[in-house]
């Protein structure tokens, strides 16, 4: 070998089996088909976050948006948000699974706990982070409190909201994982599975997919913030508003042009 | 409750040893990464056509999955599965990734009249960084430098799936054995440890900022 002889490690061999055993397992069409099937397994992964990040949401969201725009405990929500953070996934779901078995729901219980804090402090921080003298404009108009968070607060505050749903998705994704350590099925299985009888083509694929995944739930976010976030922050031109009218010109001119 | 610390006594030397190891595998990455985004933080904040580049390879690397990563880092470098170095690289990617951000913008909110005064006093560009630039960065980095210190105390856990060393061995030891000391030991003490290291740096910020202190004396 060139690397014994230069003092390499040697790892190019080890590297051409992975590749080959990659290649083998993505060809094989047993593979792709049935409940073990890569097809379902991404479905099952996608389920899990979805569910997991919805109910996050229905928790964190609207618990948010009271402390933001209320001002009130914020201080204790915020903490309990961050030492929420501190909890180890992976500890607190074989507590879950210790507690009420194998399933579906010890696995929700631990992926909910985990996006639960990025999508309360983005939404407790972007209400708060709008302007007192825009707030109060809009009471002097005469909003009533609901008007002023659903006509101002939200739509000010929506890409930040946003985008704490996206890194809480983001992290369940990934996390998503250990879901096949409990013996339940999404992208971990081939991790776990390929792990055990030493697959590195199986592991190889599995890291591959959650990776994408991950990375297509991430992009797929970018393009809702990027077409959810009002055109009043952003200054894009939309149908609904039609271009302010220059002053010095007559308005038959600028009709023409 | 009795049980639970007779537990505790019996097991108090191998839970010390694992909670070491955890310790040591949460911190050296957040050093790493440290060592490694400064200076990049630092060259993307005099090159700035090297941000945009630099920021979206970073949110792309964070949105690696860890368990993903731990098992393609040893086919990629060559390595052991059972490396504890995989496990510090693939951390030290995240926390460089987190940390790279905070970086950036703290550096780039020092105020333009600091940063000329500074050259007015005849500072080269390097003694500016650090006198002056870096010190004002500390907030901003401080608060990227606890989120990531509080992930990798998380992340570390996992590592136990492929038989890492950590708090995690009694997650998957006490789940195979449906022991609830063993697991409720493991959470307790690495919920304490993401608190006292983020009580460290909390404090390490405090004194490397003592104007901030003497600022909100003064305030009062």
């Amino acid at each position: 070998m060139i690397g014994e002889a230069v003092g390499w490690p040697v790892v190019a061999s080890s590297n051409y089996d992975i590749a080959n055993k990659f290649r083998d397992y993505v060809t094989d069409p047993a593979n792709w088909h049935g409940p073990d099937g890569v097809p379902t397994r991404i479905f099952e992964h996608l389920e899990y976050t979805v569910l997991a990040v919805a109910i996050a949401s229905a928790i964190a969201l609207p618990l948010g948006l009271l402390i933001g725009h209320t001002g009130r405990a914020a201080f204790v929500a915020i903490n309990i948000g961050n030492a929420a953070r501190a909890i180890p996934t992976m500890g607190l779901l074989v507590l879950a699974v210790t507690w009420r078995g194998l399933g579906l729901t010890p696995v929700l219980i631990a992926l909910v706990a985990l996006a639960i804090p990025p999508i309360l402090t983005a939404t407790y921080a972007g209400i708060q982070a709008v302007e007192p003298a825009t707030v109060n404009a809009a009471r002097g108009m005469g909003l009533n409190e609901r008007q002023v968070l659903q006509l101002v607060e939200i739509p000010i505050a929506l890409p930040l909201v946003l985008s704490g749903i996206r890194s809480a998705t983001v992290q369940v994704v990934a996390t998503a994982t250990i879901a096949a350590y409990v013996a339940l099925g999404g992208l971990g299985r081939l991790l776990i599975d390929g792990l055990s009888v030493r697959d590195y083509g199986k592991m190889t694929f599995g890291a591959l997919l959650v990776a994408l995944v991950a990375i297509g739930a991430d992009v797929f976010f970018a393009l809702i913030i990027r077409y959810c976030t009002s055109p009043g922050l952003t200054g894009r031109p939309t149908n609904r508003m039609s271009p302010i009218p220059d002053p010095a010109q007559p308005v038959g001119a600028a009709s023409a042009a | 409750m009795n049980d639970y610390f007779s537990y505790l006594h019996d097991n108090a030397g191998t839970i010390g040893g694992l909670l070491r190891a955890h310790t040591y595998l949460s911190v050296v990455p957040v050093v790493l990464g440290l060592l490694i985004a400064l200076p990049l933080g630092a060259i993307a904040d005099t090159k700035r056509w090297l941000m945009t580049p630099l920021l979206a390879t970073a949110g792309a690397l964070y949105s690696l999955p860890s368990l993903a990563l731990l098992l393609l880092l040893p086919i990629i470098l060559g390595t052991q599965i059972l490396d504890s170095v995989n496990l510090i690289i693939a951390l030290t990617i995240y926390t460089v990734a987190l940390l790279l951000r905070g970086v950036i913008d703290g550096l780039g909110s020092v105020p333009d009249h600091v940063k000329l005064a500074a050259v007015g006093l005849g500072y080269s560009p390097l003694r500016r960084l650090f006198a002056v630039d870096l010190p004002i960065a500390v907030p901003v980095v401080t608060a990227g430098v606890r989120v990531a210190t509080v992930a990798n105390v998380s992340l570390v856990s996992v590592g136990s799936i492929i038989g890492l060393n950590g708090l995690g061995e009694l997650f998957t030891r006490g789940f195979q054995t449906n022991d609830y000391n063993m697991i409720v030991t493991g959470i307790v003490l690495s919920v304490l440890l993401a608190f006292t290291l983020d009580a460290i740096i909390v404090t390490a910020q405090r004194l490397l900022t003592p104007w901030a202190r003497a600022a909100a004396g003064a305030g009062r």
